[in-house]
């Protein structure tokens, strides 16, 4: 059991286990960017699957359209997450001991190593002893005295590579830590605010149009804030692409709170504003057309809901503005004079024939052309409806009747066949505002700089090793000469060693050209 | 700010131009490739030994090298003259690139990598001056046809099929991280299309040595594609990172699987690979290239078909 256990251990930790995985982690990914994802368009999805049939399903069934948050994604990444740490520990013990420890003993046959040089020079070993430690300045060594009056430097340089190298890994395990944390502890949330001084204020779920909580978010605890989008500016190019967008808005945390202090802010794409540990981005904008139905019976209602753009090079808008009329309390009387007005909202309109177009995305020329539906909504049947739509079922069951359609300008008015009169008043700007909180994206980021830090560390430096023999010989002449032999080695598969040796070897060998006879290297790679 | 519509026109002719001469380059490495004497030498073996000036340097055409020749027939040395030549007209395309990518910039006044037609520009612009560095310490010139052929593919559907008028940006670009995001991404995915032909032609050395009598030694080309990579990577990663920051403060989250993120950190996981592999018994030398072509695959479907066919935050083929 324990063998077992113990090869398993080691069967993950092996650098080829995390290979695969690695490569079964980019693969796994994949379907993610091929396949629509639920929280990206859950629209999309849905249609995938219609269109799919049994395909579809079993995708579904397979988490294949919210990939990141399956089962057989997360297995990868926790093994993955796993197997580093075995791998990183015993490497982190061994790189401890390595900073303590002297290096290597000097090989006995120094030509074999893969960069060799030689020569001779009339110096004693003593002198050519301390031109080596002062050339090896900064790098750790040891000298040694050998057999016959030899004595050999051994030094190694580099070891920052292995710091860096662990520095990144450790890094990564910090990333995806802190990453998993944020995931608990994140939230973010959707609203539409009228920019004519309409005010939206954090104060729980229920504010937003739609909300993504963390895994530990209730929604009860939420940063105190409040927004108040005073105007909405954009501006756009003759070609109808958008040039520019600022929310005006003010904005109240923490003590103004109380106070009713409000403070100025542009918002703008690209600059959100951070207050309290949360930010408030400017994500969106489109167009809201106010209607006032006036009842039979007099009364008047006013509405002004945002339509959504369906086309952002020319805003052309849809959407249903929905009436319940007034003074009526039967329930029942008054799920028949429900009344929406829905369709198309264009900001510089042109007619092709009767179909309402949008030349500019501009309000140079607004008009809607809309159907007046009278009769049950549906609103009160219990289901959520959308802001946008009306519910097709209604009018498919007969229960919502198309009463009126035209096309209307500001100003203009349709009187429907019982006296209502429904009158298109104008237009106000939206702004789409998300808010966003995450307490641990700061520690991401710092994971992230340590992460390419070491990662430049362990690829730019190279771990090397040097070794010097300096040998007293007595040449055929009599005098006393010294044989210099060098060696080197670069411990990592990163080439370009040769030249730095090169350099070390020439500087050792040939103080002054003509003392020292040199031999070619070996191989210089 | 309106578009400068004749310094626009100039910065396509540059464009053109520059296509062509790198095709000129190209047909002249192939006469290099061809005809030269290559693969047989041990002087090829051996990097060159000159100190490399630095990436940031003027780029020449390095002298030709210097290494005893033996008398070579005729024809070697004029295929030679060739590659020479080749070298030359590919930093004269260098020049012409350069000056259509300027040239955009000052029609446009921003910053002249804002749509796919200029982000291709300026990603195979890395390529080709990533490319001349390498020549600067390895003699391989007459590899340069392999190099400049893909880039001119690119640059030719760059130009054909994603041209688009210069134009101001969207509001979602008008950010410093334009400069930063996008010229770090851009560098490092030019810079990793070298290695990955290189790669090739590593495999095909060891796969299939009948075919590549004239291709340098394997570990030339191995250190080649691997030194190039390992600069290019920690560059790419810092991109991703610096991507990451910009679409915080633009979309409301560091990262959120878009489907460019996605295969950006699919590309950043097989090279990831890549330098595992070199240090895995039994993985290194033709699987490590294999893996390391397949991550310069990842990051051109990652340019063509995500920005293309799937529709995302980074769709911006159209200004």
């Amino acid at each position: 059991m324990i063998a077992f256990l113990r090869n398993t251990w080691r069967g993950l930790t092996s650098m080829r286990t995390a290979l695969i995985l690695l490569f079964l982690l980019a693969l796994a990914a994949m379907p993610g960017a091929l396949l629509p994802q639920r929280d990206l368009n859950a629209g999309a999805v849905e249609d995938y699957i219609a269109a799919n049939g049994w395909w579809g399903r079993l995708l579904d069934r397979l988490g294949f359209f919210d990939v990141y948050a399956s089962v057989w994604f997360s297995a990868i990444y926790l093994l993955l997450f796993v197997s580093l740490i075995g791998c990183l520990v015993p490497r982190t013990f061994e790189y401890a001991k390595a900073l303590r420890g002297k290096p290597v003993l000097t090989p006995r046959n120094l030509a074999r190593l893969p960069h060799h040089r030689e020569g001779r020079t009339d110096a004693g070993v003593t002198e050519v002893m301390a031109g080596a430690r002062r050339r090896l300045r900064g790098w750790r060594l040891t000298e040694r005295e050998e057999d016959d009056g030899a004595r050999s430097i051994s030094a190694e340089r580099g070891y920052l590579r292995e710091t860096g190298n662990l520095v990144f890994h450790f890094a990564m395990l910090g990333l995806i830590g802190a990453l998993a944390l944020g995931k608990m502890y994140q939230y973010e949330g959707q609203v539409i605010v009228l920019a004519d001084g309409s005010e939206f204020c954090n104060s729980g779920t229920y504010a937003y149009d739609s909300f993504q909580p963390g895994l530990r978010v209730d929604g009860t605890d939420l940063t105190q804030f409040c927004v108040r989008v005073n105007d909405f500016t954009a501006n756009f190019l003759p070609s109808g692409a958008a040039d520019y967008f600022r929310a005006d808005i003010e904005y109240q945390t923490g003590e103004d709170l109380e106070t009713g202090t409000w403070r100025p802010y542009a918002l703008e794409v690209n600059d959100p504003l951070r207050i309290a540990g949360d930010r408030v981005y400017l994500l969106g904008n489109g167009y809201a057309p106010t209607f006032t139905v006036t009842f039979p019976n007099g009364e008047q209602r006013t509405q002004t809901i945002q339509w959504r753009p369906v086309d952002l090079q020319t805003y052309l808008s849809e959407g249903a503005t929905k009436f319940d009329p007034p003074g009526i309390t039967d329930p029942a009387e008054r799920r028949e004079k429900q009344i929406a007005v829905t369709g198309l909202f264009a900001p510089t309109a042109v007619l092709q024939g009767n179909v309402l177009a949008s030349a500019f995305p501009e309000a140079r020329d607004p008009a809607v052309a809309v159907d007046v539906m009278r009769g049950d909504l549906g609103t009160n049947s219990g289901r959520g409806q959308s802001i946008f739509e009306i519910d097709q079922r209604m009018v498919d069951q007969g229960r919502l009747e198309r009463v009126a359609r035209e096309n209307l300008r500001p100003g203009e008015e349709i009187r429907l066949d019982d006296g209502t009169v429904v009158h298109f008043d104008g237009v106000e700007r939206f702004a789409y505002l998300q808010v966003s909180h995450d307490p641990t994206q700061v520690w991401v980021l710092g994971f992230a700089v340590a992460l390419v830090l070491g990662l430049v560390t362990s690829l730019t430096i190279k771990r090397r090793r040097v070794w010097v023999r300096a040998t007293p010989i007595t040449d055929d002449d009599g005098t006393g000469r010294t044989v210099v032999v060098l060696g080197g080695l670069a411990r990592t598969d990163q080439a370009g060693y040769g030249e730095e040796f090169g350099r070390i070897a020439d500087d050792l060998l040939e103080p002054e050209p003509e003392d020292a006879e040199r031999v070619p290297a070996g191989r210089e790679t | 700010m309106p578009v400068d519509e004749t310094l626009s026109t100039y910065s396509d002719w540059c464009y053109g131009s520059a296509v062509g001469v790198y095709v000129l380059a190209m047909l002249f490495s192939l006469v290099d490739q061809a005809f030269g004497r290559h693969g047989t030498r041990q002087a090829e073996r051996t990097e060159r030994t000159r100190e490399l000036v630095g990436a940031g340097a003027p780029v020449e055409p390095p002298e030709p090298p210097e290494r005893p020749e033996p008398a070579t027939s005729g024809r070697a040395e004029r295929a030679r003259r060739f590659g020479r030549m080749a070298v030359a007209l590919t930093v004269l395309g260098v020049g012409l690139h350069v000056a259509a990518l300027v040239l955009r910039g000052f029609a446009t006044g921003r910053v002249p990598w804002s749509n796919m037609y200029e982000y291709g520009a300026t990603l195979c612009l890395a390529a080709v001056i990533t490319w001349l560095v390498i020549l600067r310490r390895f003699a391989i010139q007459h590899l340069s046809v392999w190099v400049l052929l893909p880039v001119i593919v690119l640059m030719f559907l760059g130009g054909v099929v994603l041209y688009t008028e210069a134009a101001p940006v969207q509001p979602a670009l008008q950010s410093y991280w334009l400069v930063i995001h996008v010229v770090s991404i851009a560098l490092g995915s030019g810079m990793v299309l070298v290695p990955g032909v290189v790669s090739v032609l590593y495999l095909i050395k060891v796969r299939k040595p009948e075919w590549a009598g004239r291709l340098p030694a394997a570990d030339v080309l191995d250190q080649v594609a691997y030194r190039t990579t390992v600069f290019a990577f920690p560059i790419y990663t810092a991109g991703v990172i610096f991507g990451a920051i910009w679409a915080e403060s633009a979309w409301g989250r560091f990262w959120g699987w878009d489907p460019k993120e996605v295969v950006a950190f699919v590309a950043w996981i097989v090279y990831a690979a890549y330098l595992h592999s070199r240090a895995t018994a039994g993985w290194r030398g033709g699987r490590a290239a294999a893996i390391n072509i397949l991550g310069a695959a990842v990051m051109v479907f990652n340019l063509f078909f995500i920005n293309l066919v799937v529709a995302g935050l980074h769709s911006y083929a159209n200004g």
